[in-house]
C-alpha cells in the first residue's frame, strides 16, 4: 500500500494553508462574532478553485480522487469549521448527486457554474418530522404533464440562504415508502421556493444553515435527479460519498488541537516547569496523538478504496463515526490541557470545541453510522455461512 | 510579447539555515524550497503584462533536479512552459547569468524580467550580468513598469534612497523587480492542474558548452557570532541614566 500523495495535491495542499493564513484566519473573530464569512473571503476561495474540488474537469472543476479530495478538506479543517462547511457541503453533498447521477443535460446546465462557484449547492433531505429517519419524510411531489409541484417543507438546510442549486428529495408515490421517494435539481429562482430565517447555532458560525419551503413548487420534469423512486437510494449514496470529507475535515481540526495543545503545554509554566512535563499531560497528548494518526490512517485507507470503486458502505460509516468521535475527543483534552484559556472565547480552543460538537450528528448521527455498520456486518456474516 | 523569466529557487525565509561541516555550503537536508520572493514579482509583472497585451510567459531556471518544485509553481501561477538548466554543480553569479544568458539568447524573447537579487546569497548580480552578455539595456529595482507597445519602450519607475527615478529605455532590455511592483497571485487548484500538462524543456548546463570557470568562489561560511547577554540596569533612575551614558561611551562606544 502505498499512500504517498502526488506532487500535485502536496503543492495543492500548501497553497491552501497558505491562503487559509493570509486570507481567512485574519478574519477568525469577525467570522465567529458577526455569523458571517465576509463575501471577499467567498470570492477569493472561488478564485482559488475550491468551489470545484469533486466536479469533474469536463465541467470546469478539479476531479479530484476521493484521495486528493481529502488531503485538501484534511488541510481545510484547520481553520474555521464555519467557513470549511460551506465549501464542504457544496462539494459533498451539494454537488455530488449531480455528478454522480445527472443527465448529460443536467450536467452542463448546473455543473460548470458550481464549479466556479457561482452557483453554491445544499442538499435537503430533513424535514420537521423525518430526520434520522429519513423515509418518513412527507413533501410531496405530484406531477402534472411535464413539469411536478412541490409541497412540503425542509429543515436544518446548509447553505440555504446562499445557494442556487438544491438536491431535493420528496415523495412521488406515498404508498411505495423509501420506494416512492425521488430526488429533484431545485433552481433557486424556482416559483414557489421560500427561504426560512438563518438559525442561531451553537457553533460552525458563519456557515448558514435555513428551513427551506416549497409552496406549490413547479419543477421541470427535466429536473428530476436519476430515475422517479430512486431519490432514498440517491440520498444515502450522497451521504455516503460525503462522510469521508467530513472524517478529512474532522482529522484536520483534530490535528489543529494537537499542535496548539503541545505548544501550550510546552510554553506554560506551572511548578516551575511547563505542564507538558507533568505525566498526565504526555499521557493526554499521546493519547490524542494516536486517536489522530489512527484516524488519518483509516481516512486515507478509506478514500483509497472507494477510488479503487471497492463498496465502502461500512467503512465509510465507520469512518465518519470515529472521526467524529476522535475530533470530540480531542477537543475535549484540548480544552483541558489549555485550562482557562481553552474555556475563553479570545482563543481559538472553545471555537473547535463548539465546532466539534455537530459532526456526532450532522450527515447522520453517530447512532445511525453504528446502525449501518451493524446491518452490513450482519449481512457479511450471514453471507459468509 | 514573449517575456522569459529567469527564476532561482532559495530556501525559505522561514527555514533555519545550518551551515555544512566544511563550511563550503549550507545543508541541504529538510530545507523548505521556494521561488526566490523578488522572482515572484518578476513572474506576476510578466502575467500582468501577458494579460494585457497577449504573448508567452517562458521561466529559465537553473540549477539541480529539486529546481523543478519552483519551476512547477511558477507554471501554476500561470506561466505557459519553462526551460530548465540542469546542473548539481555550485555556480557563481557570472556563470548563472552565462548560461541563462545563453538559453534566453536561443529562446528569443521582447523582455527579460527577474527578482532585483536572490535572497540567499544576496549578490544582485545576475539580472545585470544577463543584460550585459545580451548586450542589452537594463533597468534594476524596478517599483512600477509601463509598456509601450506601438513605441516599443520601457517606462520604469525605480526606487532610489528617499527617491524615486523614472527611466525610458527601448525593449529588448532586462527588468529585475523589487518588493512593491505588484502583489503576486497564489496558484489556483486549476492552474495546478495544468501546470502538470506544461512544457518543460531540460537543458543540461554540460551540453551548453559554455567557458564557466568560477569568477568568485566562497572560502568559508559562518554563522554571524552569538548576541552577548544583554546588561539590565537597576536602581534610580538618575543614577541608571548615568550609567547608561557610561557605558554607551566607554563600553559600546557609540557616544
Amino acid at each position: 500500500m502505498d499512500f504517498t500523495l502526488s506532487p500535485d495535491i502536496l503543492q495543492m495542499r500548501e497553497t491552501v494553508q497558505t491562503f487559509i493564513r493570509e486570507q481567512v484566519e485574519p478574519h477568525a473573530t469577525e467570522i465567529e462574532e458577526q455569523d458571517e464569512v465576509p463575501f471577499a473571503i467567498l470570492e477569493k476561495s472561488r478564485q482559488l478553485g475550491l468551489f470545484g474540488l469533486s466536479i469533474p474537469e469536463q465541467y470546469g472543476g478539479l476531479g479530484l480522487s476521493m484521495v486528493d479530495k481529502c488531503a485538501v478538506f484534511e488541510e481545510l479543517g484547520k481553520t474555521i469549521n464555519g467557513y470549511t462547511t460551506i465549501i464542504g457541503a457544496h462539494n459533498g453533498i451539494g454537488s455530488v448527486g449531480l455528478v454522480e447521477f445527472g443527465t448529460p443535460e443536467q450536467k452542463l446546465r448546473y455543473l460548470p457554474k458550481m464549479a466556479a462557484g457561482e452557483w453554491m449547492g445544499a442538499f435537503a433531505l430533513t424535514e420537521p418530522e423525518a430526520g434520522s429517519n429519513a423515509a418518513a419524510m412527507t413533501t410531496r411531489a405530484v406531477r402534472h404533464g411535464s413539469r411536478y409541484i412541490l409541497d412540503g417543507q425542509k429543515i436544518y438546510i446548509t447553505n440555504a440562504p446562499y445557494a442556487h442549486v438544491f438536491t431535493v428529495m420528496a415523495v412521488t408515490d406515498p404508498s411505495r415508502g423509501p420506494k416512492g421517494i425521488t430526488s429533484f435539481i431545485v433552481e433557486r429562482d424556482f416559483p414557489g421556493l421560500r427561504v426560512g430565517r438563518i438559525e442561531k447555532k451553537m457553533g460552525l458560525h458563519g456557515s448558514h444553515t435555513a428551513p427551506i419551503y416549497f409552496e406549490a413548487m413547479e419543477v421541470p420534469a427535466n429536473n428530476v435527479l436519476g430515475q422517479e423512486g430512486q431519490g432514498y437510494v440517491n440520498a444515502l449514496k450522497i451521504l455516503a460519498n460525503g462522510r469521508a470529507g467530513l472524517a478529512a475535515r474532522s482529522l484536520g481540526s483534530s490535528q489543529y488541537l494537537l499542535d496548539k495543545s503541545l505548544e501550550y503545554s510546552l510554553q506554560r509554566q506551572q511548578f516551575g516547569r511547563p505542564i507538558f512535563e507533568q505525566q498526565i499531560l504526555q499521557h493526554y497528548l499521546a493519547d490524542m496523538a494516536t486517536d489522530i494518526e489512527t484516524l488519518r490512517w483509516m481516512t486515507y485507507r478509506v478514500a483509497w478504496m472507494a477510488d479503487q470503486g471497492m463498496p465502502v458502505i461500512k467503512e465509510a460509516a465507520m469512518l465518519k463515526l470515529y472521526g467524529s468521535e476522535v475530533y470530540n475527543r480531542v477537543a475535549d483534552k484540548a480544552v483541558q490541557i489549555h485550562g482557562g484559556m481553552g474555556y475563553i472565547a479570545d482563543y481559538p480552543i472553545e471555537r473547535f470545541y463548539r465546532d466539534a460538537r455537530i459532526t456526532r450528528i450532522y450527515e447522520g448521527t453517530s447512532e445511525i453510522q453504528k446502525n449501518i455498520i451493524a446491518a452490513q456486518i450482519k449481512k457479511d456474516f450471514l453471507k459468509s455461512r | 510579447m514573449k517575456i522569459l523569466v529567469t527564476v532561482k529557487q532559495v530556501p525559505d525565509t522561514a527555514t533555519k539555515i545550518q551551515i555544512r561541516a566544511d563550511g563550503q555550503g549550507i545543508q541541504e537536508d529538510g530545507i523548505k524550497w521556494v521561488i526566490n520572493p523578488y522572482d515572484e514579482f518578476a513572474i506576476e509583472e510578466a502575467l500582468r503584462i501577458k494579460e494585457k497585451q497577449g504573448g508567452e510567459v517562458v521561466i529559465v531556471a537553473l540549477g539541480p533536479s529539486r529546481v523543478e518544485e519552483a519551476v512547477r509553481q511558477s507554471l501554476a501561477m500561470g506561466a505557459d512552459r519553462a526551460v530548465v538548466i540542469s546542473t548539481d554543480a555550485a555556480v557563481d553569479p557570472a556563470a548563472a547569468a552565462t548560461a541563462l544568458a545563453a538559453v534566453c539568447g536561443e529562446e528569443g524573447f521582447d523582455l527579460i524580467l527577474t527578482g532585483k537579487q536572490a535572497v540567499d546569497d544576496d549578490s544582485a548580480q545576475v539580472g545585470p550580468m544577463i543584460a550585459a552578455n545580451l548586450g542589452l539595456p537594463q533597468v534594476t529595482v524596478v517599483l512600477k513598469l509601463e509598456v509601450d507597445e506601438a513605441g516599443h519602450r520601457l517606462r520604469a519607475e525605480r526606487e532610489l534612497e528617499g527617491a524615486t527615478e523614472i527611466v525610458e529605455l527601448p525593449y529588448p532590455a532586462v527588468v529585475t523587480a523589487q518588493r512593491g511592483l505588484n502583489e503576486p497571485r497564489y496558484p489556483t487548484l486549476p492552474n495546478i492542474m495544468k501546470a502538470k500538462k506544461k512544457e518543460v524543456r531540460r537543458v543540461s548546463m554540460d551540453s551548453l558548452s559554455l567557458a564557466l570557470d568560477p569568477r568568485v568562489t566562497v572560502n568559508r561560511l559562518f554563522a554571524p557570532p552569538e548576541r552577548p547577554e544583554p546588561t539590565i540596569l537597576s536602581g534610580e533612575p538618575e543614577e541608571t541614566a548615568k550609567e547608561l551614558v557610561r557605558l554607551l561611551h566607554s563600553e559600546a562606544k557609540v557616544l
